[in-house]
């Protein structure tokens, strides 16, 4: 045998590897990528919701993209407790100015950071919020205090469009 | 495979197994050489095979009633409790059957550790029963969610969201398992395919796992290896064949009495709650096999070593074959090994009973004791123990003890050399 001939080969071995790999992962992508959230799904992206009738110290629950979101008008005396917690008391620091634009409302996605159950409102250790699963204790500004948890819970994009409304996404 | 040549007596059955030795294959299977001395512990596998066939047979059935949309799925499941001929014994069935089937798996996987039938040469074997075992609970759990109860939807939030542990892209694998923003519709109809399809995975394993079996044949409680065939063995039809139906029979009892006499005692209230996005229920529990591995996975404060604890503790097994170092197979014979079984049988029970009470206070002290000592058996207490053990030494043949009244090595080979 000759040198080049086994070059020759293996050249067209890898090549065909190659080529043959490429056309695998090009059949396979789609299989995979159709288990992704579809068009219909994504297009649920927003939701408006009116306030207007939430009194203070009150949680409503909204419904947006699947998951509960909390609106709570927090209390004078809450808005005080929230921003008198020192950083290096939290698991996830986080000031509450960052977490509510207006310390009035504060709006988050109502899904513990555990493992994704709705916590309970005006429970827990922290006057906030407790997850009955595995024990996440929240406060007022939603940051998590005590439990498995590893994070505080979601802030939405939002925005007031006037004074009565909010909307989410 | 066959151990002997088979020739068929008929001029057609020879025709026919000259091109596909079926004949042959089904004269292996009753006349496979089995240790005379095998247990009742040792029916298990039959009963399995049966359990699995059940929830195959009840499982099509069902599907031909169920609609896998989120919109309909509750309701169609309490179509077919209430108006589909039958429905209410076929889903009954299917839904205690999956809890006798991990019932026999559990008492079948114990047998295998009490009796080392996982060790050499049958480190295979064991392998693929754990890909069984793991196909059984990734099916188990998609067949709960599908009757679309609060405890399916949240039993499905929950371990879905085990995999958001994974750093970095943890959250785009939840959103690909979902198929959205949160367990919905296309989860519920994925869910629902999957399901139907790991059944027959589980078949084509159980195939190998017999296959695999009949290499170096049975293990046996005494754990010694067996001349096949010999005086040590009988042939698996009529002996084996019998025993396994009369073993099955006495199983099938207490499957018809949880069917007809307490269907509900396995399940959980909240599951005939229609599906609730906004509401978790106060108590989340999974199914009953599963506990000791929720309660592994609550004992541990971290979310991502959480999870990672509680495959751990599942997949340990896999490794098991060569974590226990010591080279004598049946407990019978390792006395200090027999009390570490049933401390560790005793420490599973535990974590079972501290998964289904909630997170907190000496429940969860005690879950991580638990915890620890299961991690502590495997990777410590066996490795250990093959080398510090004195054991008990070992019968040579299985004929020996009986027939020399007692597993004494010296009398076993004094016997041998008066039989020469």
């Amino acid at each position: 045998m000759s040198d080049k001939k086994p070059e020759r080969r293996e050249f067209l071995f890898t090549a065909s590897y190659a080529v043959g790999a490429v056309g695998v992962g090009a059949v396979v992508w789609p299989l995979v990528d159709q288990m992704n959230p579809d068009a219909s799904v994504k297009a649920l992206a927003s939701t408006e919701v009116d306030v207007s009738s939430v009194k203070p110290g009150n949680t409503i629950t909204v419904l947006w993209r699947g998951k509960p979101v909390f609106i709570r008008r927090r209390t004078q005396e809450e808005i005080i407790e929230a921003k008198s917690v020192k950083m290096e008391d939290l698991k996830h620091p986080e000031k509450d100015e960052d977490r509510a634009k207006d310390p009035e409302w504060l709006v988050m996605l109502g899904v513990c950071t555990h493992l994704g159950c709705v916590p309970l409102n005006d429970k827990g250790d922290y006057d906030g919020w407790f997850c009955p699963c595995h024990g996440s204790h929240y406060d007022i500004s939603g940051r998590i205090r005590k439990g498995p948890a590893p994070l505080n819970m979601e802030i939405p994009k939002y925005e007031f469009v006037n004074a009565n409304t909010i909307k989410i996404g | 495979m066959s151990d002997h040549e088979y020739v068929p007596s008929s001029k057609f059955g020879k025709w026919f197994n000259d091109r596909l030795p079926l004949l042959s294959l089904a004269s292996h299977l009753t006349d496979y050489p089995t240790p005379k001395n095998l247990n009742y512990w040792w029916t298990f596998g039959g009963i399995l095979t049966f359990c699995l066939i059940t929830q195959i047979v009840t499982g099509l059935t069902l599907a031909m009633h169920y609609i896998a949309h989120a919109d309909m799925a509750f309701e169609s499941v309490e179509h077919i409790m209430r108006d589909v001929n039958y429905g209410w014994l076929i889903r009954y069935i299917h839904a205690n059957g999956a809890s006798m089937f991990f019932l026999a798996v559990y008492i079948h996987i114990f047998r295998s550790l009490f009796y080392g039938s996982y060790k050499s040469p049958r480190e295979i074997i064991w392998i693929i029963g754990i890909i069984i075992y793991l196909l059984m609970m990734a099916a188990a759990f998609m067949g709960y969610v599908l009757p679309w109860g609060q405890m399916s939807f949240w039993g499905a939030t929950v371990i879905t969201n085990l995999f958001s542990a994974i750093p970095l892209v943890g959250e785009g694998i939840v959103n690909w398992l979902w198929g959205g923003y949160s367990v919905d519709n296309p989860t519920l109809t994925r869910f629902f395919t999957l399901h139907y399809l790991i059944p027959f995975l589980i078949l084509g394993l159980v195939v190998l796992h017999i296959w695999a079996l009949h290499i170096p044949g049975n293990n046996n409680p005494i754990g010694i290896d067996v001349k096949k065939p010999s005086k040590d063995t009988v042939p698996f039809h009529p002996y084996i064949v019998i025993k396994d139906a009369f073993a099955l029979l006495m199983f099938v009892i207490v499957f018809a009495f949880f069917v007809f006499y307490s269907p509900n005692i396995l399940g959980h209230a909240d599951n005939y709650i229609e599906a609730n996005p906004m509401v978790t229920p106060a108590h989340i529990v999974p199914e009953w096999y599963l506990l000791p591995f929720y309660a592994i996975l609550r004992s541990v404060p971290d979310k991502l070593l959480g999870v990672v604890a509680m495959l751990s503790a599942i997949l340990i097994l896999a490794a098991l074959p060569w974590l226990d170092t010591s080279k004598i197979r049946s407990a019978v014979f390792r006395p200090l090994y027999k009390q570490f079984y049933w401390i560790l049988l005793a420490d599973v029970l535990i974590l079972g009973y501290m998964g289904a009470m909630p997170a907190e206070g000496l429940y969860l002290l005690i879950g991580r004791v638990a915890t620890a000592y299961y991690f502590l058996h495997f990777l410590v207490i066996l490795p250990v123990l093959g080398f510090k053990e004195k054991t008990i030494p070992v019968p040579l043949s299985i004929t020996e003890p009986i027939l020399g009244g007692s597993p004494n090595l010296a009398m076993a080979k004094n016997k041998e050399s008066l039989d020469k």
